[in-house]
C-alpha cells in the first residue's frame, strides 16, 4: 500500500474514538469557558497536553482557584499511568522508524494505546498506518475542544453527551472482548477488573488502574512460572 | 493570562514524559523476556482496570440501578461483542441503549 492508503486505513480505524472525543472535547472545552479561560488557550490546551481526565481536571482546579504547582502536581499523577502504556507499547515498535517514536509516544492516550494494542496483536502494523489512527483521534480531540470553547456557553444537552461519551466505553468492551482469546487472559481481564474497582473505591485519584494493571500482570506471570 | 501559558507548558512536560520514556528506552534495548511476559498482560488488565469502575460507579460509589444506563448498556455491548465481533455494532447498540434509557429513565 502506498503511504496514504496506509494513513487512510488508520484514519478509519479510530471513529469510535472520534466519535468519543468529540463530545468529552465539546464538554472539557465547553466547562473551560465557563471557567473563564479564552479559547485559543482552551485549544491551546488540547493541542499540547492532549489528555482528557487531566484536562478536565485542571480546568476545575483552576475555577476553584487552586496554585499553579499544585495544579501540575496533580496532572503528572493523572497522567502517570501511561507510563505502563509507553512500555508496553514498546514491545510492538522495534521495526518502527525510531524518528516516529516521540510524536506516537505524544499522542498516547487511553483509547489509541487500547486500539493500538488490539491492531498489533492481529498482525504488524506500519508507522504510517498508527501515525494515521493516532493523528485522528487528536483532531477529534481538538477540534471537539474548539466546538466547546466556542459554542459551549449556550449549548448543552447533557443526555446527548452522555449518550455519545459512552462510545469509548462500548468500545472499551469491545477491544477486551476480541482480545481474551485465551482463558488465562480471561482470568487476568477479571482480576484486574474487581482489583480496579476496589482500589477504586478506597484509595483517591487515578492510581487504580495501574496498581490494578501491575498486580495483575504479576499474578498472571507467577502462575505462569509456577505452572509450567 | 501569561501565568496560563506557562501552566499549559508544564502541563504538557509532565504529560509527555511518562507517554515517552519508557517507550523510548525499551525501543532501544534488548527487553528480557520476563518483561515481555508481564507485558503481554498490560493491555487487557489497563481495558478492564478502565471499565468495571467506569461503568459500575457513579461519583466512586457502586451504582448498579437503571439510573445508571452505562451498566445496562455495557451489559449488552458485552454480548454483543462477543456475538458479533463487530466494533462499530458494539458501539452503535452500545449508545442506543443509553440513549434509550437518558430519555426514558426506568426508576
Amino acid at each position: 500500500m502506498e503511504s496514504r492508503q496506509l494513513l487512510l486505513a488508520g484514519a478509519k480505524k479510530s471513529l469510535p474514538i472520534v466519535l468519543g472525543y468529540l463530545p468529552l472535547g465539546f464538554a472539557y472545552g465547553a466547562l473551560a469557558s465557563i471557567a473563564g479561560i479564552s479559547l485559543p488557550l482552551i485549544v491551546m490546551m488540547s493541542l499540547l497536553v492532549f489528555a482528557g481526565s487531566a484536562q478536565f481536571i485542571s480546568v476545575s482546579m483552576l475555577a476553584a482557584g487552586a496554585g499553579s504547582l499544585s495544579i501540575v502536581a496533580t496532572v503528572f499523577l493523572v497522567n502517570l499511568r501511561h507510563l505502563l502504556m509507553s512500555a508496553s507499547l514498546a514491545t510492538y515498535l522495534p521495526q518502527f522508524p525510531r524518528k516516529f517514536l516521540p510524536l506516537l509516544a505524544f499522542w498516547l492516550t487511553d483509547e489509541n494505546y487500547a486500539v493500538a494494542c488490539c491492531e498489533f496483536r492481529e498482525s504488524e502494523k506500519n508507522h504510517l498506518y498508527m501515525l494515521g489512527l493516532f493523528g485522528t483521534a487528536y483532531g477529534g480531540w481538538v477540534a471537539g475542544s474548539a466546538l466547546g470553547g466556542m459554542l459551549g456557553g449556550f449549548f448543552t444537552s447533557p443526555s446527548a453527551l452522555i449518550t455519545m461519551e459512552y462510545a469509548l466505553y462500548a468500545m472499551f468492551i469491545f477491544l477486551l472482548v476480541i482480545q481474551c482469546t485465551e482463558r488465562k487472559l480471561l482470568f487476568a481481564a477479571c482480576i484486574s477488573g474487581v482489583l480496579s474497582l476496589l482500589f477504586y473505591l478506597t484509595i483517591p485519584g487515578s492510581w487504580y488502574i495501574m496498581l490494578a494493571a501491575v498486580c495483575t500482570a504479576t499474578m498472571g506471570v507467577m502462575a505462569e512460572k509456577w505452572m509450567s | 493570562m501569561d501565568e496560563l501559558i506557562i501552566l499549559i507548558f508544564a502541563m504538557a512536560a509532565v504529560t509527555y514524559l511518562p507517554r515517552f520514556l519508557p517507550m523510548y528506552v525499551l525501543a532501544r534495548m534488548e527487553i528480557p523476556r520476563v518483561l515481555i511476559l508481564w507485558l503481554r498482560y498490560i493491555p487487557i488488565a489497563v481495558l478492564a482496570a478502565l471499565i468495571v469502575p467506569g461503568v459500575t460507579t457513579v461519583e466512586r460509589q457502586v451504582y448498579l440501578t437503571w439510573g445508571n444506563s452505562y451498566f445496562f448498556a455495557s451489559i449488552i455491548a458485552f454480548l454483543v461483542a462477543w456475538r458479533s465481533k463487530n466494533m462499530m455494532l458494539t458501539v452503535t447498540v452500545g449508545m442506543g441503549v443509553v440513549l434509550l434509557l437518558q430519555s426514558f429513565p426506568l426508576s
